[in-house]
């Protein structure tokens, strides 16, 4: 039990005492708590804003529009979460073993790379198919995002390095190397840029099909939506139903039991984060393809880091990935035109603050108890 | 490509990372990681500059950055010692947070010059023969500071009873709370030091250093290395220190080595196209995954290691692991 003492010159009128919850909370607990808590995060975003003088409410009523006002700005908020719901995953799965990879925006701009090469070098024949090209890329991507996974994996399962920093360390290496081939070898006449992929290397979006269907004129939402969404019904199916996820539960919560029950424990961490990878990898190859159509500086607004948040704040439930991934859309949307600049990720730092301090709620029960002095 | 300039330009860059790594071994030692130091270091960066701008005066100004990145580490300590929050995740939302708080209050600071922490000669140590010069001139004030400090708070750490408290806190909370001391407020007092540390780091860059508000560019992920170079340090002030100052050193060797046209008579690449130096920007964060690598087999060989208690909370009246 945690008692948060009152002094003994403030005499305050009431002590407040956490007492361990012995009983369950009802099932409306935790899903409100956490709305609770991300509210209070906007409150306080709030506050800091107006104290610097600015308009909170206008901001965001601005907020409200630019991301669900219309269809076609709420598009843009779903294009914006679709590679959050992959990176999204990405973290999950590693952050279910208890693995922290923070490398899914380094592994995203591999991923990212490497889809490019099936185009830029060609891998295969530009006249190809469009389901070969897009294929390779998919393929492409994954491989290029699990390579950087592997490399933290394979250092924490043989030397025991920390991972955390390994990963990061890795997303400034994949910046500066693809910001190399995107400045030097394939500049696009001395653009920061490489030449616009061809049509053919285009993920489907809703406005191809505008002639036929005069609704979908100017949405720009893509296919990569679809293989986010499959990869949250695989992803479930191997945390719930496979073997595989339990031993990946099982390491998060006791690896010592996980241990003695004669689980590999290395060989999942480095499995674990090449899946880790490859998701947020894919997450790259579908920016690429489904919006950009070309490798240049800067794909990503930091969706590796937001990723993190998602994952936290879906509790790791990959269905609930996708719902936070359409809140952190907008926020991205709504955050490129907002100023000052740095608003959005100052308010994704107080989500989740609050999301974790909040968690204490599910465990302990905040008691108000009158002094009597 | 003077030794001459690359040691002082390493011993200078070094401090940045000295303070900051030493901060967070404070932290590391009391048993909570704090990941949070890149948010930290850069809102003292944010602080320390407006604070001289505004008030003209730069000593103001590091007080001002000390008391940012402690306040701000006080979040984490709330959460993680109280909350029992998973200190990872803690960590990486103070990142987000100070990050943006940084980005947010420090609109407009970019391009501004404020008065800057002195630099000076110390009299008669810098008229020595090359130590002189690399040492003891014309080097900030923060960097004689960092000279004491590394060795000051190794000596707190290993030889006084409140560092072998510090230690007991880190390594096992139970016993150091059955004898009698509060884990709770050292915790916290100690997130705080490592903070006010970090916080001085970041004005350590604004201030000193690359004077400046350049937005999160201002640290550029040094707040990360320091965290990396703990563990390479394993937990060591002096080996913080040394650490730091090595990595700058290195980091300014890397820079100089864009400059010439010939290097050991041959061509420099750089010098003919310096999209090259895309791969020498890679350097420093190479440099510290390799230092990782070494020091986890290090760590592993001579059976040292990180506290016991790092990451786990402490609950009173519970069983320990």
């Amino acid at each position: 039990m945690t008692t948060i003492a009152p002094s003994k010159r403030f005499q305050l009128p009431y002590t407040i005492s956490l007492e361990k919850r012995v009983e369950d909370y009802p099932k409306w607990f935790p899903p409100a708590i956490t709305i609770g808590a991300v509210l209070i995060a906007f409150l306080i975003s709030g506050i800091i804003l107006k104290l610097i003088g600015g308009e909170p409410l206008r901001v965001a009523s601005f907020f409200y529009e630019a991301t669900f006002g219309s269809w076609a700005v709420f598009s843009d908020t779903l294009v914006k979460a679709t590679p959050l719901i992959m990176v999204g995953l990405a973290c999950a799965i590693a952050f279910r073993m208890k693995l922290w990879n923070i490398g899914a925006e380094g592994q995203f701009y591999l991923g990212a790379f490497a889809a490019s090469l099936v185009v830029l070098v060609p891998l295969v024949p530009p006249e190809s198919p469009k389901v070969v090209i897009i294929g390779a890329m998919i393929i492409m991507g994954m491989i290029g995002g699990a390579v950087w996974g592997f490399i933290p994996g394979f250092l924490k399962a043989r030397f025991q390095v920390n991972e955390i920093i390994t990963t990061l360390m890795l997303n400034y290496i994949a910046i500066s190397w693809n910001n190399f081939w995107i400045f030097d070898r394939w500049s696009d006449a001395g653009f920061q840029m490489t030449p616009t992929f061809d049509k053919s290397a285009w993920l489907p979006r809703l406005a191809d099909y505008a002639r036929e269907y005069k609704m979908f004129s100017g949405i720009t939402l893509h296919l990569g939506v679809v293989f986010g969404i499959i990869a949250a019904g695989i992803m479930w199916w191997i945390l719930e139903r496979s073997s595989w996820g339990y031993e990946i539960k099982l390491i998060g919560d006791n690896p010592n039991a996980a241990k003695y029950a004669g689980i590999n424990i290395a060989r999942n961490i480095v499995l674990v984060m090449m899946v880790s990878g490859a998701l947020a990898g894919l997450a790259g190859m579908s920016e690429v393809t489904g919006v950009v159509h070309r490798l240049q500086e800067r794909i990503s607004p930091g969706y590796g880091f937001t990723g993190i948040i998602v994952a936290w704040l879906a509790k790791l439930n990959p269905f609930t990935v996708i719902l936070v991934s359409i809140l952190f859309g907008a926020l991205i949307v709504a955050g490129r035109e907002i100023q000052p600049s740095g608003l959005a990720l100052m308010l994704q730092g107080f989500i989740l603050f609050m999301i974790i301090s909040s968690d204490v709620l599910l465990r302990y029960k905040v008691r108000l108890t009158r002094q009597t002095a | 490509m003077n030794p001459i300039i690359i040691l002082h330009a390493g011993l200078a860059t070094g401090t940045i990372l000295l303070f900051a790594a030493i901060g967070e071994v404070f932290a590391e030692r009391a048993g909570i990681l704090n990941l949070g130091v890149e948010g930290m270091m850069l809102m003292g960066a944010m602080a320390g500059f407006s604070t001289s701008l505004s008030t003209g005066s730069p000593m103001l100004g590091l007080l001002v950055a000390i008391l940012a990145g402690g306040i701000l580490s006080l979040a984490h300590g709330l959460v993680t010692i109280h909350f029992q929050a998973d200190q990872v995740v803690s960590g990486l939302s103070l990142t987000f947070l100070g990050t943006g708080l940084a980005l947010v209050l420090g609109q407009g600071l970019t391009g501004q010059n404020p008065p800057l922490v002195p630099s000076f000669d110390i009299p008669g140590l810098a008229l020595i023969p090359f130590i002189g010069p690399v040492f003891f001139a014309n080097h900030s004030l923060l960097v004689y500071v960092g000279y004491l400090f590394a060795p000051l708070t190794w000596y707190y750490i290993y030889k006084t009873r409140p560092g072998m408290h510090l230690r007991a806190v880190g390594e096992k909370p139970e016993a150091a709370d059955t004898m009698g001391l509060n884990v709770y407020a050292l915790r916290y007092f100690y997130v705080f030091v490592g903070g006010c540390l970090a916080g001085l780091a970041g004005a350590t860059i604004s201030l000193s250093v690359s004077p400046g508000w350049f937005s999160e560019l201002t640290t550029s992920g040094q707040g990360w290395i320091a965290v990396g170079l703990v563990i390479f340090a394993q937990w060591d002030p002096l080996r913080a220190a040394f650490g730091g100052y090595l990595f700058g050193a290195l980091r300014r060797t890397i820079l100089d080595l864009q400059g010439p046209a010939t290097l050991f008579g041959l061509t420099n690449p750089l010098y003919i196209n310096p999209n090259f130096s895309f791969f020498l920007q890679m350097a420093p964060f190479i440099l510290t995954i390799a230092a990782l690598v070494w020091g986890s087999r290090a760590a592993i060989r001579e059976r040292l290691g990180a506290p016991a208690a790092l990451g786990v909370p402490y609950i009173r009246g519970e069983r320990g692991l």
